[in-house]
């Protein structure tokens, strides 16, 4: 409990007025205390750390932290940072979004993100649905679900964020649910270190809107769940097709070697240099031109 | 090899020449002009008719330590661009109708988190994909209003080589000093129209950076009201933590709902752009002063306006151009004095009456407002705008 | 020099804009004018019809495209069907007779640039620059000196000597036409139209 408050003395700011915007039970607080975690465990500075979010109830995360903080607009979180990132590679730059705001607003960023492969660490928390404005389905909001636009029973099929961010080239993929809390920040951990693009999925809970609409308890039969269905992606590996049916793997589900943007950059700079000086010796026989 | 921002060109030995004229194309011109002001990042998506930017950009940028990149699509490039610029780079997209729409919403949050950047529209006619390779003026008021809510803006119009490269640099001097997207105007025929062009030394250009904080980072108030309105701006990763937020925000950035800070805040916006229209409003004219009839016009139509003016007064009809520089704010007041002097006013325009109906409005006396519209995909020649001259 | 129009036109892919931009550049850098140059865009420039003009004067140019050229040069039929009408009276019309067969008039300057470039030369593509030459020997628009420095100085690199000797082709081409010789007979007939001679 002491190590706990040291770190929320250190990393929330104290000249932001709280309360903060979730509800009571929310899984946001759990991810924002993993990532602090996590953040204080690499050792980097405040000074470099910059946290971006997109829009919604995840998207509220960085203003209560003491790091430079960006709320950008709805899906495009991943662009600023790509910005931030390229200008000042130095910075540590940490993208925080929802399950709508990165793969269906912004699920276009998301995938080109991972297959640029800039050092960014993506955490998109699944929660199953738009909370901020209300509780409809989102991308990641099981068949037949319920939501205030899906009275009837959802009919579209999710998106598996994880498998999705392996197949689109991300360096690093690893996944897990905020019932195991420090996994989760093991995960963000591994993500930062990692030298190219991160992306860690945080399957969490939404009890106000999406549990309440389909009758799946309160916070705590929310969690019980996730602990349940959750399988380590080591013992996932001996399972058969049938025994993982409804499960969710967590670990790390990819962490390869890839060729980094930033370092790709330099070459096309060195490059661009070495041809210019070839084309100023080549005309400085003649002396103009 | 490696120089620092805003060094000299290297010369290799060779002795420091007179800088030499070049044949330039508008589209070069503009990323000659945003490398002069010290722009070292570009992100875009190809589209026609401002994809030279990005190609010149692409092959400029690298050996001058600078970032090109080629993004997904419009909202990603102006969101890159808006992420560089916050971490202390002057940054840049070029693009024209479609991807000029797409930009619009990252474009309000630049304006609300007040972060400098030069937007490039090179206008195409039509709604939707409409003419993509002909000329057109129809994006004047998207320009102004395309961004939800209230909000103030800086659009600039160049009408040749020279607007091109100092109308560039001038954005981001504009941008920097007013903490503020800037957006540039341009045309089918202004960017690809080539003339001869000396890239001035860039010693001799003036070039205005974004203020920072001087006070101890714990002192700091990111969007504190200042004398000339500007807050000075922290860089991302130099020790001034703050938030960024296109919510509405309190002096710290703090998102508010308390009336008395929105107030505040919203009106500061306004006030910064509106106390320094000395410096923003820019208004070229030739012949006005004893003008019987005005032109006004902006961008490509403005060269054959140009023309039409000297050709009537061979014709003995005392004719005169002002040539907006400056769209938005509009500079009502710079027109103001010129207006009750003459007995009518011509508008010239590749659009429906975009300019005429704010040249109407500001409008006070009695004088004539006539619009001359061509909205064919064609450039409105000296001619048509000469014969119509005739008739005022 | 007063405000001086040249309109060049043919088709895509034979090089009109770079000889445009080729032209603008011996005016303006090289013969120190001020210089407009323009070019159809679009669709055009993908192949089918393609169009370059550069205004030339000793003053600042106010509309940078041509009002009604002094010169134009056109590169094939098409061309010289679209583009001979706004002609300014008594301006100069230049035509590559390898493409061009039917004269709008008896004034045009028919020579045949293509040929040239296929036979002389062993490559087509620098047409442009043969006709660049014919042009700038019979309008005198530039001096040849000057016009060989921008093209040796926009040409890709190896191919100077190519386009040095295709320049003089061409020039070779107008200052037999300006003597009134008999145009150099190629081996190919020439079509339906005769050449025209002045």
């Amino acid at each position: 409990m002491a190590e706990t408050t040291k770190l929320i003395y250190k990393y929330l700011r104290h000249d932001k007025k709280f309360p903060h915007v979730w509800c009571p039970g929310c899984g946001n607080g759990i991810v924002l205390g993993a990532l602090i975690r996590a953040i204080d465990r690499t050792g980097y500075g405040k000074d470099d750390i910059v946290l971006v979010s997109g829009i919604g109830c995840a998207g509220r995360m960085p203003v209560y932290v003491d790091f430079h903080t960006l709320h950008t607009t709805h899906g495009r979180a991943l662009t600023f940072a790509t910005g931030i990132k390229l200008a000042k590679p130095r910075l540590q730059v940490i993208v925080i979004m929802g399950d709508g705001d990165a793969t269906a607003i912004g699920g276009n960023h998301f995938i080109h993100a991972a297959r640029r492969n800039l050092n960014l660490t993506a955490i998109i928390v699944n929660n199953n649905t738009y909370g901020m404005t209300g509780g409809q389905y989102s991308p990641t909001s099981p068949y037949g679900s319920l939501a205030t636009t899906a009275l009837y029973g959802n009919i579209e099929h999710p998106f598996a964020i994880a498998d999705l961010a392996v197949t689109a080239g991300a360096a690093f993929v690893g996944r897990s649910t905020v019932f195991h809390a420090n996994l989760l920040d093991q995960l963000i951990e591994q993500g930062m270190q990692k030298r190219g693009f991160a992306v860690i999925e945080a399957v969490s809970h939404c009890p106000t809107l999406y549990g309440r609409k389909n009758k799946l308890g309160g916070p705590v039969e929310m969690l019980l769940w996730q602990k349940e269905v959750a399988v380590r992606v080591e013992k996932a590996q001996k399972m058969s097709e049938a025994e993982l049916a409804g499960k969710i793997t967590i670990g790390v589900l990819a962490d390869r070697e890839l060729p980094i943007y930033t370092q790709e950059l330099k070459k096309i700079r060195e490059a661009a240099k070495a041809q210019a000086a070839a084309k100023d010796r080549a005309k400085s026989p003649h002396g103009c031109e | 090899m490696a120089r620092a921002v805003g060094e000299a060109e290297p010369t290799m030995g060779e002795k420091q020449t007179v800088a030499k004229p070049q044949l330039l194309q508008g589209n070069e011109a503009i990323v000659e002009g945003a490398l002069a002001a010290g722009c070292r990042f570009f992100a875009g998506y190809p589209i026609t008719p401002a994809t030279e930017i990005s190609e010149v950009m692409s092959a400029r940028l690298p050996a001058l330590d600078g970032t090109f990149i080629q993004m997904e699509d419009e909202i990603a490039s102006l969101g890159a661009v808006i992420g560089a610029s916050l971490a202390g780079v002057k940054s840049m997209t070029a693009t024209s109708g479609p991807g000029f729409s797409l930009m619009q919403e990252n474009l309000g949050l630049a304006c609300a988190a007040e972060v400098p950047c030069v937007i490039v529209n090179v206008m195409r006619g039509g709604p939707s994909t409409g003419l993509p390779t002909n000329v057109s003026q129809e994006d004047v008021m998207q320009a102004r209003w395309g961004t939800h809510g209230d909000h103030p803006i800086i659009v600039l119009a160049v009408s040749n080589v020279w607007d091109c490269f100092h109308l560039t640099v001038k954005a981001f001097n504009l941008s920097e000093a007013y903490r503020t997207p800037v957006i540039i105007l341009s045309d089918e025929i202004v960017s690809h129209t080539r003339e001869k062009f000396v890239v001035p030394d860039p010693a001799s250009l003036t070039l205005v950076n974004r203020e920072t904080p001087e006070v101890p980072p714990e002192w700091y108030i990111p969007y504190e009201d200042t004398p000339h309105g500007v807050p000075a701006m922290g860089i991302f990763g130099d020790g001034y933590r703050y938030h960024v937020t296109g919510l509405i925000h309190d002096v710290r950035g703090f998102p508010t709902q308390q009336p008395e800070e929105i107030t505040a805040f919203r009106q500061r916006l306004f006030r910064k752009i509106q106390q320094h229209l000395d410096d923003i409003q820019l208004l070229e004219t030739e012949s006005a002063d004893d003008a019987q009839v005005l032109v006004v016009a902006y961008g490509s139509v403005a060269r054959s306006a140009r023309r039409a003016v000297r050709e009537a007064r061979l014709q003995g009809l005392r004719a005169g151009l002002l040539q907006l520089q400056t769209l938005w704010p509009f500079p009502g007041r710079l027109l103001a004095p010129y207006l009750p002097q003459v007995r009518a006013v011509l508008v010239p325009e590749l659009n429906f009456g975009q300019v005429y109906r704010e040249v109407l409005r500001v409008n006070q006396g009695e004088t004539r407002v006539e619009l001359l519209s061509r909205i064919d995909g064609n450039l409105l020649t000296p001619g048509e705008i000469l014969a119509k001259l005739l008739t005022l | 020099m007063a405000r001086y129009e040249v309109r060049l036109s043919g088709s895509g892919g034979q090089g009109i804009i770079v000889a445009g931009i080729i032209l603008a550049e011996a005016a303006g850098i090289y013969e120190g004018k001020e210089v407009c140059q323009t070019q159809a865009y679009g669709p055009e420039a993908r192949g089918g019809a393609s169009k370059a003009e550069v205004v030339i004067s000793d003053a600042e140019i106010d509309y940078p495209k041509a009002i009604q050229p002094d010169v134009l040069l056109a590169m094939n039929q098409k061309a010289c069907d679209t583009y001979a009408h706004d002609l300014k009276p008594g301006g100069l019309l230049v035509v590559d007779s390898t493409l061009v067969h039917d004269l709008p008039s008896r004034q045009a300057i028919a020579l045949p640039f293509t040929k040239i470039a296929r036979q002389e030369l062993g490559k087509e593509m620098v047409a442009n620059i043969v006709a660049l030459g014919a042009l700038a020997k019979i309008a005198g628009v530039v001096s040849l000196g000057n016009l060989e420095k921008a093209v040796l100085a926009r040409v890709p690199p190896g191919t100077e000597e190519l386009n040095r000797r295709a320049l003089a082709a061409g020039v070779a081409a107008a200052q037999d036409f300006l003597r009134g010789k008999v145009l150099r007979c190629l081996d190919e007939p020439l079509g339906t139209t005769e050449e025209t001679m002045l």
